[in-house]
């Protein structure tokens, strides 16, 4: 619980006593090239799988023929859209992007450099905090949105050549049906999770004591801790949005 | 001038400073010294306002830095540069964008201006043709002056150095420590240097402030120091041979 009250300490501190607006922005620029880019190809790679995966189970599980083959693609949407692709994301952003996160931090913080900007007068949370959060922010829901279109297109490529599902099948499926609230729900998500996982990971750098065993540590908290942040965030969304 | 009145300060229940008073005079090498744990680096981050003292009052030429506003802890901080243990580089950027880093921060000079005054300041401290290099590719001497060079870029008033030559040879750290005292007298600067090491005590150490245990037992200088008479103080200086063979003379 004291823990809980100096987390929101740090959120306050990361929005007073701030630099100048061009200082935030190239260093916006330059984390969200950093988390986005660099992410691209683990998320298409990982969620291309996802969609495969589901697909062939979907289609294994459905063994009576009443139901009409385009069940399994809705079925695929239904899943990636909404929860595989925010949720899975989410915890492979938190090992990926919140532990270096976490491992920068804190490495900054045994070797002074936290200091350093300190002494120079700037508020070294907020400079340093906030840019990561803000791309955080900005590059998440894109990645998700990929997540997305690449779950569908992985569902796509195995449903046709195994032929579990013909191609116009499938895309019927997708279609049929489809409440756009789906994709507002899952981008309101989206934003949630990367708020919580930037800032629970720079949390936990930004306070490291002690030496290179303890960065070690702080990485791993970051992860442990935004991933169960991540799944209570996403109970409690679904239960109030749904 | 800096001057300090009546610092303490405890963690957790365990007081580490008790009552700190002391001058640190411009133009001189102030050495803050001691054996480690004694509270040396918790007095430097009082002073540089990176700690909170629980009681207690830093001035700086005069101006109350502990209880200052905003504006006036900003401007105080602007005059400060500080070098610190392992040099504090940070590790994203290149060396020269290192020691411009103030000066982007702090200044509104135009780029060039900021590369001469970049340039400037690395020549002074010894160091040409590393500008490109990142932190991690150069030795923990250079790290050292790229250090200093970033303290001083932006013309500092009070300049402070936490051990300045850990972790160096004694040669490259007599090198070091004249450069300090250089860089003191050349630009009439307040250095205050924290060290544990007796070749910096006797090779700068114009002005001495002796710590043990959180307590200030004896201040003078570095020609006073033999003879000072407090027994701590001849532990700590003494253990060294080669001093002890020179006491025997
Ligand atoms: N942030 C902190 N929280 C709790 N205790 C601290 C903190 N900083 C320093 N201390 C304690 O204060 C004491 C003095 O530490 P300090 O770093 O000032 O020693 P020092 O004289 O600089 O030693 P050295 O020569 O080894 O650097 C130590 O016992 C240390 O454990
Ligand atoms: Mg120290």
């Amino acid at each position: 619980m004291k823990g809980f009250g100096r987390y929101l300490m740090f959120l306050a501190s990361l929005v007073v006593r701030r630099e100048s607006f061009k200082t935030y922005y190239k260093l916006t620029i330059e984390e969200a090239v950093l988390v986005g880019v660099n992410s691209i190809l683990l998320v298409a790679l990982v969620s291309s799988f996802m969609g495969a995966v589901t697909t062939v189970q979907t289609a294994y599980n459905m063994v009576s023929p009443l139901i009409p083959k385009f069940i399994i693609s809705q079925v695929v949407r239904e899943m990636t859209i909404l929860e595989l692709a925010p949720t899975i994301i989410a915890i492979i952003y938190a090992g990926k992007v919140g532990s270096s996160m976490s491992g920068g931090l804190g490495t900054m913080r045994i070797t002074e450099q936290i200091d350093a900007l300190e002494v120079m007068g700037i508020n070294s949370a907020s400079y340093l905090v906030l840019p990561k959060v803000v791309a955080s922010l900005i590059m998440y829901p894109m990645l998700v949105i990929l997540a997305g279109v690449c779950a569908l297109l992985g569902g796509y490529i195995v449903g046709s050549l195994t032929g579990i599902i013909t191609p116009t099948d499938y895309i019927y499926g997708i279609r049929f049906v489809f409440n756009e609230y789906m994709i507002t729900f899952a981008l309101i998500k989206s934003f949630v999770f990367a708020f919580m996982i930037s800032t629970i990971s720079c949390f936990k750098g930004y306070y490291t004591k002690g030496g290179a065993l303890e960065v070690g540590i702080s990485s791993t908290e970051a992860v442990t801790t935004s991933v169960i942040a991540v799944l209570i965030g996403d109970y409690l969304l679904a239960q109030l949005l749904l | 001038m800096i001057e300090i009145q009546n610092i303490s300060k405890s963690f957790n229940e365990k007081q580490i400073l008790h009552n700190i008073s002391g001058v640190f005079d411009k133009g001189m090498t102030n050495l803050i010294i001691g054996a480690s744990g004694t509270g040396k680096s918790v007095l430097l981050k009082c002073i540089v306002g990176l700690i909170h003292p629980d009681t207690g009052t830093v001035f700086y030429d005069g101006r109350n830095f502990t209880d200052a506003d905003k504006e006036m802890k900003a401007e105080i901080r602007r005059e400060i540069g500080m070098l610190f243990q392992g040099g504090a580089l940070f590790d994203s950027k290149t060396v020269e964008q290192n020691v411009m880093f103030p000066l982007d921060i702090l200044t509104k000079m135009s780029p060039t201006e900021k590369i001469d005054r970049v340039n400037f300041c690395l020549k002074r401290v010894g160091l040409e043709n590393v500008n490109s290099k990142m932190p991690s590719e150069i030795s923990g001497g250079m790290k050292k002056r790229v250090g200093i060079a970033r303290a001083i870029v932006n013309n500092p008033n009070y300049l402070f150095c936490d051990e300045p030559n850990s972790g160096l040879d004694p040669q490259t750290s007599i090198l070091i420590d004249e450069l300090i005292l250089e860089i003191t007298e050349e630009f009439d600067i307040t250095t205050v240097v924290v060290t544990h090491d007796m070749n910096s005590v006797m090779g700068i150490g114009q002005k001495i402030l002796f710590l043990f245990q959180g307590q200030k037992l004896w201040e003078g200088s570095k020609e006073e120091i033999m003879s000072s008479g407090v027994e701590e103080l001849d532990n700590f200086v003494f253990t060294n041979k080669v001093m002890q063979n020179l006491k025997d003379k």
